[in-house]
């Protein structure tokens, strides 16, 4: 089983595979939309999951993620393909519940393999304290995993990628530059130090992020996955019609992503999420390097959370010890300009 | 010359690094056929010193690296 090596039977790099924001949206137009009082949240502000009120006092939130492997390790795969998808229940201020494998496996393949992947997204399934329930496995060319998650949320604490407000302080809670990291492994080019330590990233929950998060007053949040950090942050700023000013010099940028990005080792998201982006982003003074990183699809990213001024201080004082890199990137201001991220 | 059609990136950029330590071209050809590659031979080239002029043909790049 040692010879196997996942990410050489995949196209695209997990999140990475993810189709294009703009395209996405083509695809979806003209579809007919039926409402329910009770849907919170649909698809109408691309938010990360869908949410459904049951009672005043319970809300389902519903999601599904899963792409090709990211990783040459089954169980890494499997964990890292788990973890992402749980994200988006945290991201909505949820706690997951329930979980359903999909899956996707070459004829071929060793069944020791396929049983790695389902050990490593059972592993990160418990330890979010959900259940894995089921699941759905089909023949394909490509390997595939992830899954269907049902979670639950208060009504009143649900957070969504919208609703950010003039005062709010951005944080982010994972580095970033994991898209480059993995496009680069695909080369040797990446120092296994890195390589290692990009893994470790995509494979923690963003469940502390959460449980801090829904202690203090945060206005919207979201998950930075596969359309880059300025991909979310850009459905953040639009959706709450609200300017989003970031200080690039506060985000944890992988620095040997940033050298690979210097020397064009980038993937084709990169240019996907730009494409998409860059008509809200005043790239400011900002070197072409570092921008593309801000555009490098994440596969299991950190959470976007923008929070009241007032809670700002103690939110990062408690975010800071539980989770990978508490960031505190930049703030929200009222909408004046004709862009909707200005990068300082 | 540097054919890198038919491939996806990161390869082109592998290929063009690998020419460029190996022999330090004043002046290299490289051919790609993606968009994606372009782009990301070009950032290979800036930060070696290289400027580039790239020409369309029936959907493929003939780009020329020169060192400034």
């Amino acid at each position: 089983m040692d010879d196997i090596k996942l990410t050489k039977l995949a196209n695209c790099a997990g999140c990475g595979a993810k189709v294009g924001a703009g395209v996405l949206a083509s695809l979806l137009e003209d579809l007919q939309v039926h409402n329910d009082p009770n849907l919170l949240v649909g698809f109408d502000k691309s938010d990360d999951a869908s949410v459904y009120k049951v009672t005043d006092e319970l809300a389902l939130v519903q999601t599904v993620d899963f792409f090709p492997p990211i990783a040459d390790d089954p169980f890494t795969f499997g964990a890292i393909a788990a973890t992402n998808a749980l994200s988006d229940v945290y991201a909505m201020g949820g706690e997951p519940k329930l979980a359903l494998n999909i899956m996707a496996v070459p004829k071929d393949m060793p069944k020791d393999a396929i049983h790695e992947i389902l050990k490593g997204g059972y592993s990160k399934v418990y330890e979010a304290g959900a259940l894995i329930t089921g699941g759905h496995s089909i023949l394909d060319d490509e390997p595939k995993y992830g899954l269907s998650v049902t979670g639950f949320v208060h009504p009143d604490k649900l957070i969504r990628n919208i609703g950010a407000k003039p005062g709010d302080v951005l944080f982010l809670t994972k580095p970033i530059g994991m898209g480059i990291i993995t496009t680069a492994a695909k080369v040797d080019m990446v120092s296994k130090e890195t390589y290692d330590y990009a893994l470790k990233l995509m494979m923690t929950l963003n469940k502390n992020a959460r449980d801090i998060m829904v202690k203090y007053d945060v206005h919207a949040c979201t998950d930075v996955t596969g359309f880059g950090l300025l991909g979310h942050a850009s459905e953040m700023a639009t959706g709450s019609d609200v300017e989003l000013h970031i200080d690039v010099d506060s985000i944890d940028l992988l620095s040997e992503a940033l050298e690979l990005a210097t020397i064009g080792i980038l993937p084709e998201g990169m240019y996907r999420n730009r494409d998409f982006a860059e008509k809200y982003v005043d790239p400011g003074d900002c070197i072409l390097a570092k921008q593309d990183m801000l555009y490098d699809p994440q596969t299991s990213g950190g959470l976007l959370i923008a929070v009241d001024s007032k809670d700002a201080d103690a939110f990062y004082d408690e975010l800071k010890n539980n989770v990978p890199s508490a960031q505190r990137i930049g703030v929200v201001k009222e909408k004046m300009g004709d862009k909707y991220i200005y990068i300082h | 010359m540097v054919d890198a059609r038919g491939l996806s990136c990161p390869m082109p950029v592998v290929m063009v690094q690998k020419e460029v330590n190996a022999n330090k071209p004043s002046e290299l050809e490289v051919l790609v056929d993606a968009k994606v590659c372009v782009e990301n031979v070009t950032r290979y080239a800036s930060s070696q010193g290289y400027d580039v002029k790239v020409v369309e043909k029936d959907g493929e790049f003939s780009m020329t690296l020169k060192k400034k």
